[in-house]
């Protein structure tokens, strides 16, 4: 039983880790390997059949296949290697990592360095704490979409979705297409969790109502759901007695949010970020184990799948300089620290070895003129709004950064002109 | 006769907030978009508004029992219903290529409704994950 020997190994043949492979070719590496547990590649970008994917990265609009499908040839063309129905399910803390595969059995795979590209997982019921029971007909909204799109099953006639997250969205439309009937989406927060044009093209354009501030506290029905209660709820997100109602429906899909999914790098004992719950990486996408590199949804959970092949691709061209040896340990370590109105971004430190891309959220929306700015002085730019629902970015030049000479921390924030 | 109407653009992920003025049947004023396709993007809105329809048919015989399908083009909106009939009574043979057509001229749109993925058969995929 010998050990699978590979310069760059990726785990997750989703958009970020086919990126990854691409990226390692394009820097040299020689034999770089994809591990999927699926049969097939792609990732949840099958299930994704609407379009909206691909803007930035070909200019046009694709579907989630279409967009993956190139990124599959350009892989293949490039000389990735793929290793379907190949499940990790152990990390050591050197990187390597075992791997079960039905014809195979159980392989270690050792690699000179490594992308994690395992994405993210949805928030389930279980994490919300609602009270009632539990019967059938609560889904995520993502397993919904697997169910209709791959599968061939409606999960329900009757729909009501809680939370406004992007799935969530597609997903009312959907359910609408295919016969349903969407009582409306409920959204917590005061402002919605997704995308803007997904409001307009899922929801405004099928007269779909669309409630913030108010949430689902209880689930009826004791083997299939007969119906929830929703509430208004106050600025600290407590129901407000009085002004519950009953909806009967059939089917309630969760679109509340979506978790890095990172028991791999755990048990590799990667350093984790509490606030995005993804690895904590630099601007190489470099964990704090040097040679495990993190891409896409694992390291913050995107917007765009653009962007994730973009980082994708960025990890994938570093660990293959530093599977050659070309790659050297940052000796300046520059800690990236959040504004007050920034919690979430990425990374979180800088090694000072090139150009950075950071992305964030807003914690608190601005609906007028503001700015995205990295102190002291390394970046500024207008925006129109901000958004917790639509993520920015700022750049910080390699060269600006080295003009400030002795800096150990620098700051990324988003606020008001 | 005027009238005013408030258009969030769907052309890209940015979403701006449009208003479009008509006066007797044309667009006069289009704001509050930050890029042409924005500008674009309302004309049509606004004398024929489209979009891109996507779906799933049935397949016989494949490594999954549906294979995604979209229209090649956008759509007139209003048409939508009855496409979304006339993709839900197709069955087609695996494998199935992308770009394959699957309805050509749907609902007499001039568009083709085509597969968005390419799914191979059944047999195909149980033959390889034994290392066949």
């Amino acid at each position: 039983m010998s050990d699978i020997i590979v310069d760059v190994a990726v785990i997750g043949a989703g958009p970020a880790g086919i990126a990854a492979g691409v990226g390692a070719k394009e820097a040299g590496a020689e034999k770089v390997a994809i591990f999927e547990r699926d049969w097939d590649l792609g990732g949840i970008l099958q299930q994704c059949i609407h379009p909206g994917f691909g803007l930035h990265a070909f200019g046009e609009e694709l579907t989630g296949p279409e967009y993956v499908h190139r990124w599959i040839s350009k892989a293949r063309e490039a000389g990735v290697e793929f290793w379907t129905n190949s499940m990790v399910f152990h990390m050591e803390e050197n990187g390597s990592f075992w791997i079960m595969n039905p014809s195979l059995g159980i392989k270690k795979v050792v690699a000179k360095s490594l992308v994690l590209a395992m994405g993210c997982r949805e928030r389930p019921l279980g994490a919300l704490g609602i009270p009632g029971t539990r019967p059938a007909g609560i889904y995520t909204a993502g397993t919904a979409q697997r169910l209709v799109n791959m599968e061939g099953y409606m999960p329900g006639n009757r729909v009501v979705i809680l939370g406004s997250g992007d799935v969530g969205l597609i997903m009312a439309r959907r359910m609408i297409w295919e016969g349903a009937e969407v009582l409306g989406v409920y959204e917590i927060m005061p402002w919605p969790g997704g995308l803007r044009r997904n409001i307009a093209q899922c929801l405004d354009d099928y007269g779909i109502p669309f409630y913030l501030e108010e949430t689902v506290i209880e689930v009826h029905g004791k083997d299939r759901l007969e119906g929830v209660t929703v509430a208004k709820v106050d600025k600290n997100r407590n129901p407000i007695v009085g002004t519950e109602k009953f909806l009967g429906c059939d089917t309630l899909l969760l679109a509340v949010g979506l978790i890095p999914e990172n028991e791999l790098s755990r048990m590799a004992n990667v350093e984790i970020n509490p606030v995005t719950q993804g690895p904590i990486v630099n601007e190489l996408l470099q964990t704090t184990k040097p040679n495990i590199f993190a891409a896409g949804n694992v390291v913050i959970v995107y917007d765009l799948v653009d962007w994730v092949s973009m980082e994708g691709e960025r990890a994938g061209r570093n660990a293959a300089l530093f599977a050659a040896g070309k790659f050297k340990p940052g000796e300046k370590k520059i800690k990236v620290s959040g504004g007050d109105n920034v919690r979430l971004y990425s990374p979180q430190w800088l090694s000072g070895q090139s150009d950075a891309t950071i992305y964030m959220r807003v914690t608190q929306p601005i609906e007028k003129s503001c700015k995205v700015v990295v102190e002291p002085g390394l970046y500024e730019k207008r925006l129109r709004y901000a958004r917790p629902g639509e993520m920015n970015e700022a750049h910080v030049k390699l060269q600006d950064l080295q003009a400030l000479g002795d800096v150990d921390e620098i700051v990324v924030d988003i606020k008001e002109v | 006769m005027s009238e005013e109407r408030r258009i969030i653009c769907t052309a890209c992920p940015v979403g701006c907030f449009m208003i479009a003025k008509e006066e007797n049947g044309h667009v006069v004023s289009i704001s509050g978009n930050s890029c042409p396709r924005g500008e674009e993007y309302a004309k049509i809105e606004m004398t024929d508004p489209r979009r891109v329809f996507a779906s799933t048919v049935r397949v016989e015989g494949g490594a999954l029992p549906v294979c995604p399908v979209r229209s090649k083009e956008p759509v007139p909106k209003d048409k939508i219903f009855e496409i979304t009939k006339a993709v839900a009574h197709v069955t087609v043979k695996a494998p199935v290529e992308i770009r394959q057509v699957i309805i050509k001229n749907v609902c007499d749109t001039g568009v083709d409704i085509v597969a968005s993925r390419s799914l191979p058969t059944k047999q195909s995929v149980e033959l390889v994950s034994q290392g066949g």
